[in-house]
């Protein structure tokens, strides 16, 4: 591992202002992926620069939804009364990801900036141009088993592997930012990048910008709404695939819908298609066939030396189908 | 062989002497022991798949602040002997396979060590490699022998017309995939050459066995033996991964004598373990059944294909258990090996059996549903009165016992046979089972020491606990063949300075080392009666058991899965997983339950998530860390029982007892895949049980 620098300033502005004027600088949160990444040689910083103890831990009532401070642990957020009870598809997708201590340390504005666990992307001897631009991609014709069927391109084939991230897109969240050059705030679903020419670039964050704190507007309807997620062991998992959804339903129709999918793009892949298709239609198997249809028209299975990815597909179909089938039959 | 032990101390479910200290974190595991100064040895690793090193620019690394040596094929010491290439570490600028050793680092931290790895610029010449396993392949090899020395083929009868004229047969084949041991504790050396003296090595190595370790390296650097000591009083973990020395180890040893007097520190990277520490060959199982009506097998056949390093042969002896498991008249078992640029495959819990058991297993469930015939009852049928092999009586063999107390724990009696058709909510449900089997082993040598001082008796045995119990399981032994107490035994293992030992594994530890102290403790009462004055002190060996030669020697085990499949997503879930095993004499049953438990974990673990990906263009697997090698979680794991039945067999040792460490593995993965196919009706003949696969998503 690199020799590195490492600083804890003494507010945001400050930890802002050390990364923004060293290219070489990177915030440490929870550091469950930079860790990581430092150990393998996949992150090569010169100056971590410690926002911990910088950014709010609170969860606080704001317009009749909640802000969620981007220091508060995951773990914490998944336990919240409020949480729990108005977006229970939150919690869930919290709780379908990585371990008990894991979730201890990783925070609300740390996870979503996590980054692919594509296994070439993680091993430096191996051409990636997410890693490495312009070396190739080595996913491509790999294994590629937890890889995109969505908005990849021909550089880069990653998948975003937050759980989390996939609730929060499905329940326009918005990103609180602090940079250099004052405060923005940018919809959750314009935080992650699809890959084009340029999968170096996970987010649409600028050097130094920090995500201070993820607010979740009111959304009455995601008092019914689920995370589920499909993966290759019963815990301690990645997605293959995940369904995010919130429903509106009463007398057998659906009057409105919020959806998001995990494990199939470079990003929180919000199924806009799917939820324009659900509106109004019927509560039953066929609508929400139709419905994953109408999103999943563009996929493209990546084939692979593990035999490929498309059983994604259909198994996403299957997915959707059966969590909007458990939404609307719950008791509301 | 001496007389059977009475049992007074064995028997009884006593805590692990070592538990305390370990789960207090007091106890030393290789990598933690405790030396002054010591320096880290950090590998670089081929990035090609075969061809040989060009150069290796080091300068910018040696230049660290920090960085010792760099140790290159061309700077390296000359082993003595290199005969086993995997052990011949930076012997010359071959590279055999995608992450050998090309170079090692020496600094005075682990992390300048590192970063100083990834600084030795390395260039290659690439001569292409080839690493794709197919039974099409038209450079297949029959080896002279499995491991660990079984004919590689055998034929009885004529299979072939037996098939032609039997009214129903299976012919079918089915794969395993590539496993990686995988023990929580990494390989780990802490190792020191001492000038003085003629020179003097010693490592501080996690290994199943510290004599064989020794005797290895002492040939490889052209050592007495006497100027090794290899000690080892923890392992966390080996599975067959450290029952051989690997070439870390080599280079442990290398590294201190490149510094004398400095000790030096080497434990793999996860990573490093998949590329340097063996690894189960995937295999091929074409396998043929033909039978009667009433189930009666007329004959059993399986082809083998599996693959072995270019360097270095490893012929897992997968076929083997089909020669003695049923009886038929018409028999053949074959292998045949691909040799690949790939690292060196080697021991992993029950080789042979355990993959050997995937194929037979669920053909027999797919000639069940033919036959229309209960896959228990099946079974039991086909129950041989002699061992197939070599016409031998078994010494005991209670697979009946075990098939009928299995069903009967498992409530398998009013089983519906048909697939698919029991649902549970979202969930479809079914039930299989499938044989356990593993052979009854002892070595040939071992001694044990008793000495008695102070009112207490001191066993001294070279011996290995691999979290086995060992370090439990031999007081109790010692105890009863010396007719005192376990609280008045100590028993000392571990250590070359020790008696010696053979390796911990084949299952044959406690019966091996058993044996020995048993020999000790007759040989010290013989020479000291019962009142032994201080000091007293007495030495005995295994002994030739003839019996074996009367006698075939097998522990045999059921094993009944439950299944759960996801009717909408296909994720597969066992909710229960019972064996029941005849092993003879149970010696602890707390320690046994805990290796039963453990090897049907590890079975479970087979079924649903183990394998070990490899890109043929690079020539390594992919998946090369426990994030992305599933192994089965706490959550994947439900009602999961062991049971045995109460087996006396006064022929395979003085303890009565046979080996436990493997068979729990065997039997498991075929006993899910049944379970799935009958909750389902969809057959996987090739693992892992993935959602895809039993969706039939993917083929």
């Amino acid at each position: 591992m690199r020799p590195l620098d490492y600083r804890a300033p003494a507010d945001a502005a400050e930890a802002v202002a050390a990364v923004a004027e060293r290219p070489d600088a990177a915030f440490l949160a929870g550091g469950t992926n930079l860790v990581d990444h430092l150990k393998l040689g996949v992150a090569r910083p010169g100056l971590l620069v410690d926002v911990t103890s910088l950014v709010p831990v609170e969860i606080t009532e704001q317009g009749g939804g909640l802000s969620i401070g981007a220091g508060v642990r995951n773990a914490d957020l998944a336990a919240d009364p409020r949480v729990r009870r108005r977006y229970p598809v939150l919690a869930q997708a919290l709780l379908a990801g990585a371990s008990g201590q894991l979730r201890n340390m990783a925070t609300t504005g740390g996870n979503p900036l996590q980054r692919t666990r594509c296994a070439y992307f993680q091993d430096v001897s191996t051409p990636c141009n997410k890693r490495e631009p312009g070396s190739g991609c080595s996913a491509i014709g790999g294994v590629t088993r937890q890889h995109a069927i969505l908005g990849a391109s021909d550089a880069c084939i990653a998948t975003h592997p937050s759980d989390m991230a996939v609730a929060l897109a499905a329940l326009d969240a918005r990103v609180r930012v602090l940079g250099p050059g004052g405060d923005r705030t940018i919809p959750f679903v314009d935080l992650h990048r699809l890959p084009g020419d340029a999968p170096e670039r996970d987010t649409v964050l600028e050097h130094g910008e920090l995500i201070t704190a993820i607010d979740l507007p009111a959304l009455p309807m995601a008092a019914r709404s689920a995370y589920r997620k499909v993966r290759d062991r019963a815990s301690y998992a990645f997605a293959l695939v995940s369904v995010a959804a919130a429903v509106d339903v009463a007398g057998g129709v659906v009057r409105d819908a919020r959806i998001a999918l995990g494990g199939v793009a470079h990003k929180p892949w919000r199924a806009h298609r799917a939820e324009d298709a659900l509106r109004g239609a019927t509560t039953t198997d066929d609508s929400y066939r139709a419905a994953a249809e109408a999103e999943l028209a563009d996929a493209v299975a990546q084939p692979g030396v593990d035999g490929g990815n498309a059983f994604k597909i259909p198994l996403l179909t299957r997915t959707l189908v059966a969590t909007l089938r458990d939404l609307a039959t719950e008791e509301a | 062989m001496a007389p059977p032990v009475q049992p007074r101390e064995m028997g009884r479910d006593l805590a692990r002497r070592d538990g305390p200290d370990k789960v207090r974190g007091l106890a030393t595991y290789a990598d933690e022991t405790p030396v002054v100064a010591p320096l880290y040895c950090a590998i670089v690793q081929a990035t090609i798949g075969r061809g040989a090193v060009t150069g290796i620019d080091a300068d910018v690394a040696a230049a660290l602040d920090g960085v010792v040596a760099v140790l290159t094929p061309d700077g390296a010491e000359r082993l003595a002997d290199t005969e086993d290439a995997e052990l011949a570490v930076l012997q010359s600028a071959d590279v055999a396979f995608r992450g050998q050793v090309v170079a090692a680092v020496l600094a005075e931290t682990f992390e300048v060590a590192r970063e100083a790895a990834d600084l030795v610029a390395v260039t290659y010449r690439d001569d292409g490699h080839d690493v794709r396993l197919s039974p099409d392949r038209d450079d297949l090899y029959t080896p002279e022998s499995v491991n660990p020395g079984y004919p590689t083929d055998t034929h009885e009868g004529d299979v072939a017309a037996a098939m032609a004229t039997a009214p129903v047969t299976v012919e079918r084949t089915y794969t395993t995939a590539m496993y990686h041991n995988n023990p929580m504790e990494p390989h780990a050396t802490t190792a020191r050459w001492d000038t003085s003296g003629g020179g003097h090595l010693t490592l501080w190595d996690s290994t199943q066995g510290v004599h064989p370790t020794r005797k290895t390296v002492a040939t490889v650097f052209g050592l007495d033996p006497h100027q090794v000591r290899v000690v080892c009083p923890y392992v966390g973990g080996g599975f067959g991964s450290k029952g051989t020395p690997h070439v870390n180890v080599v280079l442990a040893a290398l590294a201190a004598r490149a510094v004398p007097g400095r000790p030096v520190r080497l434990a793999l990277t996860r990573q490093q373990m998949f590329a340097l520490a063996g690894y189960r060959t995937p295999t091929v199982q074409r396998m043929q059944l033909a039978a009667e009506r009433d189930g009666r097998l007329t004959a059993i056949a399986i082809d083998v294909v599996e693959q072995t390093s270019r360097i270095k042969e490893f012929a897992e002896q997968t076929g083997v258990p089909t020669r003695t498991m049923y009886a038929a008249p018409n028999r053949r078992t074959t292998h045949r090996l691909a040799a690949l640029d790939v690292p060196v495959p080697s021991w992993m819990r029950a080789p042979g059996e355990c993959p050997g058991m995937f194929g037979p297993e669920v053909a027999l469930d797919e000639l069940a549903e033919r036959l229309g015939m209960d896959p228990v009852e099946l079974r039991i049928r086909n129950e041989p009165e002699v061992d197939t092999e070599t016409g031998k009586p078994f010494s005991s063999r209670n697979l009946v016992a075990c098939l009928r107390e299995g069903a009967r724990r498992f409530g398998w009696a009013d089983r519906d046979p048909r697939p698919g058709i029991r649902r549970h909510g979202d969930w479809l449900v079914g039930t299989g089972v499938a044989s356990s089997v593993y052979p009854t082993m002892a070595m040939a040598s071992s001694t044990a020491r008793v000495r008695f001082a102070g009112g207490r008796y001191t066993v001294t045995i070279g011996a290995a606990d691999l979290g086995t119990g060992s370090s439990t399981v031999l007081p109790q032994i010692a105890a009863d063949a010396l007719g005192v107490a376990v609280g008045d035994v100590d028993v000392l293992i571990g250590d070359t300075a020790h008696p010696e030992a053979s390796v911990a594994g084949g299952s044959s530890g406690t019966a091996t080392w058993g044996s020995a102290i048993v020999e000790a403790a007759g040989a010290f009462r013989d020479k000291f009666g019962a009142q032994p004055p201080d000091d007293a002190e007495a030495e005995g060996s295994i002994q030739p058991n003839e019996a074996t030669e009367r006698y075939a020697m097998s522990a045999f085990g059921a094993q009944f899965a439950e299944v759960a499949v996801h009717a909408d997503t296909g994720e597969v879930r066992v909710p229960r997983l019972y064996g029941v095993f005849a092993a003879g004499r149970i010696l602890n049953p707390r320690t046994a339950r805990s290796q039963l438990v453990g090897g049907m974990t590890m079975g479970l673990s087979m079924a649903l998530h183990e394998q070990s990906l490899v890109d043929p263009r690079f020539g390594h697997v992919v998946n090369h860390d426990l994030a992305e090698y599933h192994i089965a979680s706490c959550a994947d794991v439900a009602d999961l029982q062991a049971h045995w039945i109460d087996e006396r067999d006064p022929h395979v040792n003085p303890m009565g007892a046979k080996g436990i460490g493997e068979i729990g593995i065997v039997g498991t993965a075929a006993a899910v895949v049944n379970a799935a196919w009958h909750a389902t009706g969809v057959r996987v003949r090739d693992l892992p049980l993935t959602l895809d696969r039993v969706l039939g998503l993917t083929g």
